[in-house]
């Protein structure tokens, strides 16, 4: 979203040029105790009202969601689960949004120089001006995150509070929550104290309690405590093992490249061939002999 | 010399037209896609006024120069018909690429070269067509899964690859054979020409005008 930004880039879609590297940033990370939230929606309301975003109203379907899925509108949503969970009935709440990841799959596919970048402390945002629209973000992320707006065809999803983190303050979905699932600090920081709350999980009894960081993405920014770390897909489809999608490397790895060489290869063989072999013309022999077969044909 | 150069037709004006605006098309299309294909080509979304504007108008260009694609094709597809000689041209195509075509066995209206380009280019063609449109997410996007357009937009820039090198194949081959691209120009071509390169099919030529 954001285009003035005091962060300094780590990375930067569609870019060959090296980022600058002599600054140091501290990682930062935003973790959600899942086994604290409430469901209260405050943090989806929060994020509406910091950045000026505006829901439609829906319809109701039976199911607490709302909206249905993320929009471009909606970049984080409460999505809630009842399970039956070893014989004990469960209600989960898992905020949903972009999970900055430090591999992020979004800026991998993306082709436009600058329209996602990833900040030194690890924060994935992206940079509406330089966005086309073409929803290959979309087809990177392994968590199905972005969104594509009807309304500019540009791409949306969490900032992680980019704006806000850049002068020193907290998330606003983080600064809003009644029980304080949400927190946020370095990243170091926040396993530290993920590591409480899953000690004191287990103390009452949630055997498989733990911290979602997937390592298939390098680990993530927002990172969860789940109380079933071992099942993660019942917190409505949280991915097991996420990774980029082999396709995906496929597409962007070192194909491109061996590709465009081999464009240029044809016109490099065309253009030495021509100059060892020369052109092939026609010779007077040639219209000779066709003048004679179209005279014996005439006869 | 003059007196004894015979000309023949071989394209009308409507096939000339029909492969020129198939060719100008292509050559858009090559453009803005390959804009998107590599960082270092992103430059040439300039030539369509932006990213933005690039993106929106490949699609749209991408469904005229399907149907002027199918155009050539129905005109053409007779001609290429594979043929026992075709396979021994091509076992010796190290000769007609030494400019010595007296090795091969005469070609028709079009030889194995020829046709194995007319065919490649249809088969990309038709894979360019379906993962394109699997991946024309402002349209369509709704009726693929994200595997299904991840799948898309690799075949997609593998088939645009591929066709890309089929195409500076068939231009250069336009420009090393002397004679033949005023066959797409002006339509038609030398005796000489047909003598040399596409012997059979003269002999036909001739056999009508008899
Ligand atoms: C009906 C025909 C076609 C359709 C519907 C189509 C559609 C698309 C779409 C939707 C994209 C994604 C970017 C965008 O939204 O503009 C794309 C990318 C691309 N297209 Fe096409 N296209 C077609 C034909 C072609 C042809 C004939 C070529 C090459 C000669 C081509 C080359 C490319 C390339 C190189 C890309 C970029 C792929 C990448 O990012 O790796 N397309 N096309
Ligand atoms: S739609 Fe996504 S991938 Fe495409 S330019 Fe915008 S941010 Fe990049
Ligand atoms: S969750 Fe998706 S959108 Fe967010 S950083 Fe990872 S790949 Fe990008
Ligand atoms: S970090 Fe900011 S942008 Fe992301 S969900 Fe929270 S309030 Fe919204």
């Amino acid at each position: 979203m954001s285009s003035l930004q005091s962060l300094d880039l780590r990375r930067r879609s569609a870019t060959t040029t090296p980022p600058p590297g002599q600054r140091e940033a501290v990682e930062v990370a935003k973790l959600i105790d899942v086994s604290r939230c409430i469901g209260c929606k405050a943090c989806q309301a929060a994020c509406l009202e910091w950045n000026d975003l505006r829901e439609e109203v829906g319809i109701n379907v039976g199911v607490y969601d709302n909206p249905h899925d993320l929009t471009e509108n909606t970049w984080t949503l409460m999505r809630f689960t009842e399970i039956d969970v070893d014989g004990r009935f469960e209600w989960l709440i898992r905020k949903d949004g972009c999970m900055h990841c430090d591999d992020p799959g979004c800026l991998k596919a993306c082709p436009a120089p600058g329209a996602i970048v990833q900040y030194k402390n690890g924060i994935v945002d992206f940079i509406s001006e330089n966005c086309i629209g073409c929803g290959y973000c979309v087809k990177g992320c392994p968590f199905n995150i972005p969104r594509i707006s009807k309304k500019d065809s540009k791409a949306y999803k969490c900032t992680l509070c980019s704006d806000r983190v850049a002068v020193g303050q907290a998330p606003a979905c983080a600064k809003v929550c009644p029980t304080q699932a949400i927190s946020f600090g370095t990243k170091k920081d926040m396993i530290a104290w993920a590591d409480k709350r899953i000690a004191d999980l287990k103390e009452r009894g949630y055997k498989s309690a733990g911290l979602y960081d997937p390592p298939g993405v390098g680990g993530t920014h927002v990172m969860y405590v789940l109380k079933h770390v071992d099942r993660p897909e019942i917190y409505a489809g949280l991915p097991k093992d996420p990774k980029i999608s082999p396709l995906v490397d496929l597409w962007k790895g070192i194909t491109k490249p061996l590709a465009l060489a081999g464009v240029g290869l044809a016109a490099l063989v065309g253009f030495f061939h021509y100059v060892t072999h020369g052109p092939n013309e026609v010779q007077e022999e040639d219209e000779e002999a066709a003048a004679k077969t179209r005279r014996n044909s005439a006869e | 010399m003059a007196d004894k150069t015979t000309i023949f037709d071989r394209y009308t004006s409507g096939a000339r037209l029909n492969h020129w605006i198939n060719a100008i098309l292509m050559i858009c299309l090559a453009l803005s896609g390959m804009a998107l294909f590599h960082p270092s080509l992103f430059f040439l979304t300039g030539l369509f006024g932006g990213g933005p504007t690039a993106r929106i108008v490949h699609p749209w260009i991408g469904v005229l120069a399907m149907c002027s694609f199918l155009g050539l094709f129905i005109r053409f597809w007779r001609y290429n018909l594979w043929g026992k000689d075709d396979s021994a041209w091509m076992r010796n195509i190290k000769h007609v690429v030494n400019n010595d075509e007296s090795k091969v066995p005469e070609a028709g209206k079009y030889n194995a070269g020829q046709k194995l380009v007319f065919w490649l280019m249809s088969i990309l063609t038709v894979l360019l067509l379906t993962s394109g449109l699997a991946m024309w997410d402002s349209q369509f996007g709704e009726y693929t899964s994200i595997e299904q357009k991840r799948l898309a937009v690799v075949v997609h820039a593998a088939s645009a690859v591929l066709l890309i090198i089929v195409v500076i194949t068939h231009i250069y081959a336009a420009i090393w054979i002397r004679g033949t691209i005023r066959g797409m120009t002006r339509g038609s071509v030398t005796g000489g020409w047909a003598w040399r390169h596409h012997r059979k099919w003269l002999r036909e030529e001739v056999g009508k005008t008899k």
